[in-house]
């Protein structure tokens, strides 16, 4: 029973990092038909500078995590405005070789400032120690990633659906001309969308560290798991990606515990059964 | 006399000497949602018979030649390719019994070449396209073939040069070139005209007429002045129904198509030509 | 030049001319030179799939290390014979391709490229899980490699290496030209590039697709075997997913649907990796990246090529 139990909330902690990183993916690959592989960066640039701001700068944990998410976001809008926004009239093949390109760049630039180690991010003691939810006591850590995944899921879903954001969004996709004569500033939308997405592969990244570690290959080592969820969940579905990443997540962990030996086998075993009884995705895209 | 050996005609039963339709539909039928695209469409087509497919937009004409080809399946009702029933097979399998097309909208790949698209349609006629070693280019009896439909369609010039490089009436050509090559017993021609310009008609409507007599046509068009020359009986379709099936003097004077065609309030006298339409 | 290249023999010409420069003028870098001719046939094996037939795939070097694993196995349980091995390296290949490819083939798009990379992630767990066969992380090892022919064994400067690498080389090279000239080679780019043209001329796609998969997967684990006898020894990375990504990288570069754009770009992306690891291990990447970010940036003719081929 214990052995299930910490499955389930190892698996569940797990799946939540995932769907944290993949979300911004699915919602450019969906919604914008961007095909971006080199979205784990940003996870990779959330986590380096949030250890940089935390350990070497001094800051505490909350600060520091939020800034390095901060960061991360105008990274992304940065990226968004000044390069990407060139290649979304090109073919896929084109997106995914330049993101390819843009990824190996951000591996060798992480090498070349922080070099090849594992960059560790300090846990505040509240984070570390234990908490009791009466039934079980759980790290206090894992709390916090559920807590802020099903908190990103649920945002994410108000402002698609009611903000007035989430309108220009779904107008902008549809149809980028009609709504820009109507008014709607396209651009900012595009830049925006992209740079909230790079945020939480940052924030993901962070809560992450532990079981990805942050090392210069992260964007290459972790781009399948990250395209892994979002096809398996359906380009531009967030409910989707969180469908997807726990499901994932519970069965490569479940395997880690009790088949170690098969490595990951399940776990493409099993996306590749989903994938096949729905090519779309588990939810269509457009149900967000 | 024995009348019954008069009736039952001299050779065999009646109709033993009347070859089987080449093309025929039975009660066909198709929604897509609620939405009823194809209601219990009937026809015939015979060796050498031209049927001109007319109707409104909408009407579903291009659904009931996706329907015929294979490339949607139907609701209800059946296709028969020389009296077999086709239900069952896919795009290339009615193809293989003599059923060809082409499309509204050209459909060519972009960088191979006009003489190499129709070779390959001779290849996969001949059953030569699965040869995995010998060279496109060590063919003299396809090579020959191929340049000889291309001089029939007077487009040898452009054996070389990709579609990507032909104007829109070239490339229509090239879909008639690669019809021919298929020698089918049925060729549906969707809209030959579509996106052709006016300086580039004629090219096309002398394609038209090189056609092989023995060859039964259905041609969905919008030009009418085209319709009432090349065919020898039309069919209306309307709301995915068939509205009228007649002569070109027929349907030029059918009531009930006027009125889809040109509206409630007609002129009787009004004739129904591709001019009077555009003025509507 | 021009009319140099239309002589039929020519690529072939040039490419003897250029192993024979390094055979005789650079001998030290022969065994880089061995590894660039390998590899070329097994992205060449790629750009079967992914620049004729407009498949991208990055689950390809599952085929390369079946046949890698095979030829290995092969070796130090039966027969060290190196053209034996070759040709069950191939066979391999050729089988695990046509048997994924049943399932795989049915899907298009990011469907079918995630597929792929599943069905190479499995592969590689289960040669990791088995590990009595396949030696596991510390890798298949223990099998020599007979003379070729009888003619002659591998020598440490690795002459004979370099020499039977680039005669594979150049027979996979005509033996998949032959290939993709042929009547079914043309159907297949008429797939890529119009499927709705081809299905509509009576061509059976599944097919079609099916076998040149297998082809592509007999070629890319003849280059696994190859690579098996060459090295004397086979790792997991033969079939681990940056192996794929590479050769998809490779293929780019040089440009696909030619089969001579796979050994171009092949030989330049290994020499910059070689030449920049010497330097830093991570430093071929910066090389290689800003290689992709400016050959999508600057408009060139020929990335507008790269996924129509050239019959």
């Amino acid at each position: 029973m214990t052995l299930l139990a910490n499955i389930l909330i190892d698996g569940i902690a797990y799946g939540m990092v995932l769907f944290i990183i993949s979300v911004g993916l699915s919602v450019t690959l969906g919604l914008m038909r961007f095909v971006n592989l080199a979205h784990g960066a940003f996870a990779m640039t959330g986590g380096y500078l949030a250890s940089w701001l935390i350990r070497a700068q001094g800051w505490p944990f909350a600060f520091g995590a939020a800034g390095a998410i901060v960061l991360t976001g105008l990274l992304g809008v940065a990226i968004e405005a000044l390069v990407l926004r060139r290649l979304y009239r090109m073919p896929e093949l084109q997106q995914v070789l330049f993101t390819i390109g843009l990824s190996f760049l951000f591996v060798a630039s992480a090498n070349l400032v922080a070099g090849p180690e594992v960059q560790l991010i300090p846990l505040p003691s509240w984070l570390r120690d234990p908490i009791d939810l009466g039934i079980r006591t759980l790290p206090a850590q894992r709390l916090l990633v559920v807590l802020a995944g099903l908190l990103v899921m649920m945002i994410s879903v108000l402002i698609m659906k009611y903000s007035r954001f989430g309108i220009w969004l779904r107008a902008t996709v549809d149809n980028t001309q009609a709504a820009s004569a109507l008014g709607i500033p396209v651009e900012w939308v595009y830049a925006l969308t992209f740079g909230a997405g790079a945020a939480l592969a940052g924030l993901g990244g962070i809560l992450g560290a532990e079981l990805l570690p942050l090392e210069p290959y992260y964007p290459i080592k972790y781009l399948v798991l990250v395209l892994v969820v979002v096809a398996v969940g359906g380009m531009g579905s967030v409910a989707g990606s969180m469908l997807a990443a726990l499901v994932l997540g519970t069965i490569d962990t479940a395997s880690k515990y009790l088949a170690s030996d098969w490595g990951s086998l399940f776990y493409f075993l099993v996306m590749a059964l989903l994938l096949a009884w729905r090519p779309q995705g588990l939810l269509s895209p457009g149900r967000t | 006399m024995n009348l019954s050996v008069l009736q039952s005609g001299f050779f065999g039963p009646p109709g033993a000497l009347v070859p089987d339709p080449v093309l025929e539909i039975r009660r066909l039928g198709k929604s897509f949602g609620g939405l009823q695209v194809t209601r219990d469409i009937s026809l015939t087509l015979n060796a050498g018979e031209r049927l001109g497919l007319i109707g409104p937009n909408g009407a579903g004409k291009t659904t009931l030649i996706n329907l015929i080809t294979g490339v949607l399946m139907p609701d209800s009702g059946t296709v028969y390719l020389n009296a077999v029933n086709v239900n069952g097979l896919s795009q290339p399998q009615r193809v293989k019994r003599g059923l060809a097309r082409t499309f509204q909208i050209t459909q060519l790949a972009p960088t191979i070449t006009t003489l190499l698209h129709v070779e390959m349609a001779i290849h996969e006629r001949n059953g030569s396209i699965g040869n995995l070693w010998r060279s496109v280019d060590a063919y003299p009896e396809v090579r020959v073939e191929a340049m000889s439909i291309l001089e029939m369609l007077r487009i040898e010039s452009l054996a070389q040069r990709p579609p990507i490089t032909l104007a829109y009436g070239e490339q229509r050509l090239v879909e008639i070139a690669l019809a021919i090559a298929l020698r089918p017993r049925v060729l549906l021609l969707d809209e030959p005209m579509a996106g052709v310009p006016e300086r580039e008609r004629h090219i096309v409507l002398n394609a038209l007429e090189r056609l092989p007599p023995e060859l039964a046509i259905l041609m969905i068009e919008h030009d009418m002045d085209l319709i009432f020359n090349f065919a020898h009986r039309i069919i209306v379709l309307a709301e995915g129904a068939l509205l009228a099936d007649g002569s070109p003097k027929e349907i030029r004077n059918h009531p009930a198509v006027r009125i889809a065609y040109l509206g409630l309030a007609s002129n009787p006298d009004e004739p129904m030509t591709t001019a009077t339409l555009d003025r509507r | 030049m021009n009319a140099f290249m239309r002589i039929k023999a020519a690529p072939y010409l040039l490419i003897g001319l250029v192993g024979a420069t390094i055979y005789f003028f650079f001998p030290a870098q022969l065994p880089l030179a061995s590894r660039i001719a390998t590899l070329a046939i097994f992205v060449m094996s790629l750009d079967l799939v992914v620049g004729y037939g407009g498949l991208a795939t990055l689950g390809h070097s599952a085929l390369f290390g079946t046949g890698a694993y095979t030829a290995g196995l092969l070796a130090l349980h039966s027969t060290p014979n190196p053209l034996l091995g070759l040709l069950v390296g191939g066979a391999s290949g050729a089988t695990v391709a046509a048997l994924s490819g049943l399932f795989v083939l049915r899907y298009q798009g990011l469907t079918f490229l995630m597929l792929t990379i599943a069905v190479g992630q499995i592969i590689q767990n289960i040669a990791s899980k088995f590990r009595a066969w396949t030696g596991g992380d510390d890798g298949l090892s223990g099998f020599t490699t007979a003379k070729i022919l009888g003619l002659a064994t591998f020598d440490l400067q690795g002459r004979v290496a370099f020499l039977y690498c680039t005669g594979v080389l150049l027979i996979c090279l005509w033996m998949m030209r032959r290939l993709m000239g042929s009547a079914f080679g043309l159907a297949c780019i008429g797939i890529h590039q119009n499927r709705l043209r081809m299905a509509a001329l009576g061509t059976e796609i599944q097919p079609k697709l099916l076998t040149l998969y297998g082809f592509s997967g007999w070629f890319a684990g003849i280059a696994g075997a190859l690579s098996a006898q060459v090295n004397q020894i086979v790792g997991l990375d033969t079939l681990g997913f940056e192996l794929s990504a590479e050769a998809l990288v490779m293929l780019v570069l040089g440009g696909a649907g030619s089969l001579f754009g796979a050994i171009a770009g092949t030989a330049l992306f290994t020499t910059i990796h070689h030449v920049a690891s010497n330097v830093d291990p991570y430093h071929w990447l910066f090389v290689i990246g800003a290689m992709l970010v400016c050959g999508v940036l600057i408009p060139r003719e020929r990335w507008g090529a790269l996924m129509r081929a050239r019959p």
